[in-house]
């Protein structure tokens, strides 16, 4: 595989000093040497360590609790029930008590102690005498709808979340365009599905969520976390605690992948023990708590039918997207919003549609974002929904998704319910490009065909095709600053927190192009709400566009300041001069030259550049996804052999970065959720059964398969440096890839996730 | 009275540490894990806290020339081991780099990083005990290394060129 591997990766052609190669992080020896500092080793003067006490029931009512015991416990500083807890609440809109009397799932908050040792507290939660009236409870999201089923929030009768989002005052979760009942007339190939995306795998970052919270003042909290975006989780937990200033500082991450970004509930918990102790607390889940008790992928569920035109243009889509957003909405309308734009990038030339949308609660853990944002779990269900239609007419899907992905001078209505022209993008050669690279048309057969079947007929191959695009990437506001000192140094004051990413190291790379100095003379504040001004932070694959324009923005207008006061000291006119290494000079002459210092020396002491961002969705990314797998016919073992991701990016910012971006698409509840990855739970007692790192499957080191990429750089119309986002999305159309993959090898069609052994001989019709 | 106090002596990073196995405060209690006297005991916080079930590697140390998981390990069972953590293997006067780190460090064969020092360690051992490993043999001994942003393939890159590059070989 090295050998295969090896092979370099493409670099810019344009003569960049940094953008398009590749750089050391500023983070990397810190990394390889044990110095970089996470959430765990951070020590504060009397801190204390809070712990949980979980709900063994998936829905029930606390009748009695009693904590005295727990409290007179040595060591124990604080507990606290739901009796004594005010009525802060977090969520989408806010619903989630910091703690309740009323259980909603398995792993559930019942009480809180603060106690100078893990150890302690845990003996502490064992002293805590609870008597629970277990309540029936629901685990499928259709059967929440039905009247009498179990209800979960007294002011959501139906179990049915409210639509709202924080995007629009009317909130997009449904389109109504065209004339459907028409364009299904004037189809050729029509097509129902019901189909389903419920894994509820886990994220499983290798640091679990954990937040410091500490009391500064009677209304002023400062919180450390350890997700990238702090003033949005500032944001909410204002909005949780009215009247409190919330600082909120990033720590560096031990991977996301979405699910750590904004981690509310933890925050208000460990808020409201410091407040009870009046001492610093600490709250870091164990990994058993993160698995059981954390929050997972949504699950996601269509039903509805598809019509295309003889020449296959997808031109009607109709029906009902479920999301089960288990016990609580953090943020699953905004997931909603943001899939129904992606269905519309996906099909952008179907101008006919009625896709409604409901978002259930159910007893199983808060289903919230995760990389991919309602994208993955969207085109999980509507990729192989609309491969029903395609099937029907026989085409192959690669040509079919080609010449419907939306292209420069589409339309679609994105989450801020708000019509966008698209401009500038177009990915047919990205297409044309990754299936050549793979050998699609070698190994498209046809549907439920494999390519490849052994000669003992043990063993059968197929292939499948996944495509995703978000332009998300243009999302929320960001302001910046970047600031030019004396002595030759540049500061760049931007609220990027960094999960693993490396886009810290990217904006750092712009502002070192732009001022054209050594890339260790541009510092990125630390990601603290204090000291910056506005940025949703890492979500998705913002930062390029986003942090990337406010930073070259920012760095232009420092630029600009600069050369405007040398102008004036060297009496030359600003539009010949230049700048390097803390040094202006004239283009025309170079020994007529000055040092920063000469220039923005006492009193002027530093230039700052300032920028806005406003947020704009007119391009789409692109990611495609190749999958290529063998099927044992006797095991139903299914395993990949090979894959490719393809996409056109604009311009690569650092090779190695961008392309593990692309190899990520296993990770963080990707890829592998189409062959073996999930939450397995036992629907008798509502308790999920694999909840530990060993029962949860997840691929080692020596599983990997060869994984090919192809990213094209077509340089796009945006202001940091031609670049879009790319990252988040890689997972998005795996495992809609592979179900179709594992379909043709087996020659039969498989309509739920994961194609585990079961699942595939199921569908073989060889067990029932 | 008929305590006896139980003492143990471990070499750490090329230093003896003494520790008494106690419950009292301050001593190392009989249930405790060598990652936590790493982490807790003595700031060596490369090492890092994750399944705490020994299945990820996060944890990876090297125990009497042993990529073991630390998690899994009661540091009253390692009396007279020599354990190398991370921060062992940089240069202990200057703290620059060993040629294997500088070679994660210079290919970012990394994302996050939080399971970085427990890949490093494991490859460290094999590398000690088989300085010329197949890629096979790299990546059966870094199976039980769990990493979640998916750096595998650029780790494998980086490891197998520090390989050819330290055997002599074109890279």
């Amino acid at each position: 595989m090295f050998e295969e591997m090896k092979k370099d990766v493409k670099v810019s052609e344009h003569e960049y000093r940094y953008i398009g190669k590749h750089g050391n992080r500023a983070d990397a020896d810190d990394i390889v040497s044990g110095r970089q500092q996470y959430i765990d080793d951070l020590v504060m003067p009397g801190m204390l360590i809070v712990r949980v006490l979980r709900s063994p029931y998936p829905n029930a009512m606390i009748r009695s609790i009693n904590i005295e015991k727990a409290r007179a416990l040595p060591g124990v500083i604080g507990v606290c029930s739901y009796k004594e807890a005010p009525d802060w609440k977090c969520g989408l809109p806010n619903h989630r008590r910091v703690l309740d009397q009323h259980v909603r799932f398995t792993g559930d908050s019942v009480a809180l102690v603060a106690a100078e040792s893990i150890e302690i507290a845990d003996e502490a939660l064992e002293l805590i005498e609870v008597e629970y009236e277990p309540l029936p409870f629901v685990l499928d999201c259709e059967e929440a709808l039905e009247p009498g089923a179990p209800q979960l929030y007294e002011e959501y009768p139906g179990n049915e979340i409210p639509k709202v989002t924080p995007f629009s005052e009317e909130p997009f979760n449904q389109i109504f365009v065209g004339n459907p009942e028409e364009a299904f007339k004037e189809s050729k190939y029509v097509s129902d599905a019901y189909m389903k995306y419920e894994n509820m795998a886990h994220p499983l970052p290798p640091e679990s969520p954990g937040c410091i919270a500490q009391w500064t003042g009677p209304h002023a909290v400062t919180v450390w976390y350890n997700g990238g975006a702090p003033h949005l989780q500032k944001f909410n937990t204002e909005a949780s605690i009215p009247g409190v200033a919330v600082r909120v500082i990033a720590c560096h991450a031990g991977g996301s992948y979405g699910s750590k970004q904004l981690i509310p509930h933890m925050i208000l918990q460990a808020i409201l023990m410091a407040k009870i102790t009046g001492r610093t607390c600490k709250f870091i889940m164990d990994r058993t708590e993160h698995l059981l008790s954390y929050e997972l992928r949504q699950g996601s569920r269509i039903r509805g039918r598809v019509g295309m035109t003889e020449d296959g243009i997808v031109n009607a889509v109709e029906g009902m997207w479920y999301t089960d957003s288990g016990m609580s909405s953090t943020y699953a309308q905004a997931m909603t919003a943001v899939g129904l734009g992606e269905c519309q990038a996906f099909l952008g030339k179907c101008k006919n549609w009625a896709l409604d949308t409901k978002l259930v609660a159910t007893n199983h853990s808060s289903q919230a974002p995760i990389r991919g944002f309602g994208g993955q779990e969207c085109k999980s269900v509507l990729v192989p929904m609309v491969c029903n239609t395609i099937r029907e007419a026989g085409m192959d899907p690669l040509e079919v998704f080609k010449k419907n992905f939306v292209k420069d001078g589409d339309r679609y209505i994105w989450r801020d319910n708000l019509w966008w022209d698209v401009r500038s993008i177009d990915y047919t050669r990205a297409f044309e490009e990754s299936a050549k690279v793979f050998g699609w048309k070698d190994k498209w057969k046809g549907w439920e065909k494999p390519y490849w079947v052994s000669e003992d007929g043990r063993f059968a191959r197929g292939v499948g095709v996944g495509v995703h695009g978000n332009a998300d990437i243009g999302e929320d506001p960001t302001e910046g600053m970047v600031k030019l000192h004396p002595f030759g140094s540049v500061t760049l004051e931007l609220c990027v927190g960094e999960t693993g990413g490396a886009q810290r190291f990217a904006v750092q790379k712009m502002v070192a192009e732009i001022m054209k100095v050594p890339l260790d003379g541009v510092q990125v504040v630390d990601p603290d709400t204090h000291g910056t001004g506005y940025d949703a932070g890492m979500i998705g694959s913002r930062g390029t566009i986003t942090m990337g324009t406010t930073a070259v923005r920012a760095a232009k207008d420092a630029r600009r300041k600069l050369l405007e006061l040398a102008s004036v000291k060297l009496n030359i006119n600003v539009d010949e001069l230049d700048t390097e290494d803390f040094l202006v000079f004239s283009v025309r002459h170079p020994e007529k030259r000055l040092p920063w210092i000469a220039i923005c020396g006492t009193p002027e002491m530093t230039i700052i550049g300032s920028a806005k961002y406003k947020q704009n969705f007119d391009k789409p990314n692109f990611a495609l996804y190749l999958a290529d797998v063998e099927v044992n016919l006797m095991t139903g073992e299914a395993r990949l052999i090979h894959a490719l991701e393809g996409s056109d990016v604009g311009q690569i910012i650092d090779p190695i970065n961008i392309r593990m971006q692309a190899e990520g698409s296993f990770g963080s509840a990707g890829g592998d959720t189409g062959l073996f990855e999930e939450m397995v739970m036992d629907k008798k007692i509502g308790r999920f059964m694999n909840g530990n790192m060993i029962d949860y499957k997840w691929r080692t080191f020596n599983e990997f398969p060869p994984f090919d990429t192809v990213l094209l750089e077509s340089e796009f119309d945006t202001e940091a440096f031609h670049a879009l986002g790319f990252g988040e999305i890689t997972p998005s159309p795996a495992p809609a890839a592979i179900l179709m993959a594992v379909s043709n090898a087996i020659g039969h069609v498989i309509t739920e996730y994961p194609c585990s052994p079961t699942i595939v001989l199921r569908a073989m019709g060889k067990i029932k | 009275m008929n305590d006896v106090i139980k003492r143990v002596n471990i070499t750490i990073n090329g230093k003896l540490r003494r520790f008494i196995i106690s419950d009292d405060e301050g001593c190392v209690a009989p249930s405790e894990t060598l990652l936590d006297t790493l982490r807790d005991k003595l700031g060596l916080t490369a090492a890092k806290r994750s399944c705490e079930h020994g299945a990820c590697g996060c944890c990876t140390v090297i125990v009497d020339g042993e990529a073991v998981a630390s998690c899994m390990l009661l540091t009253a069972d390692c009396d007279g081991s020599s354990v190398t953590t991370l921060e062992g293997l940089c240069d202990p006067v200057t703290g620059e780099l060993s040629p294997l780190q500088r070679a994660f460090a210079d290919n970012s064969a990394f994302q996050c990083g939080y399971c970085t020092p427990g890949i490093i360690m494991s490859t460290r051992a094999l590398l000690d005990k088989n300085p010329n490993p197949t890629e096979e043999e790299l990546t059966e001994a870094l199976s039980g290394n769990y990493c979640r942003c998916i750096s595998h393939y650029q780790v494998i890159r980086t490891v197998m060129g520090f390989i050819h590059q330290i055997n002599g070989e074109a890279v």
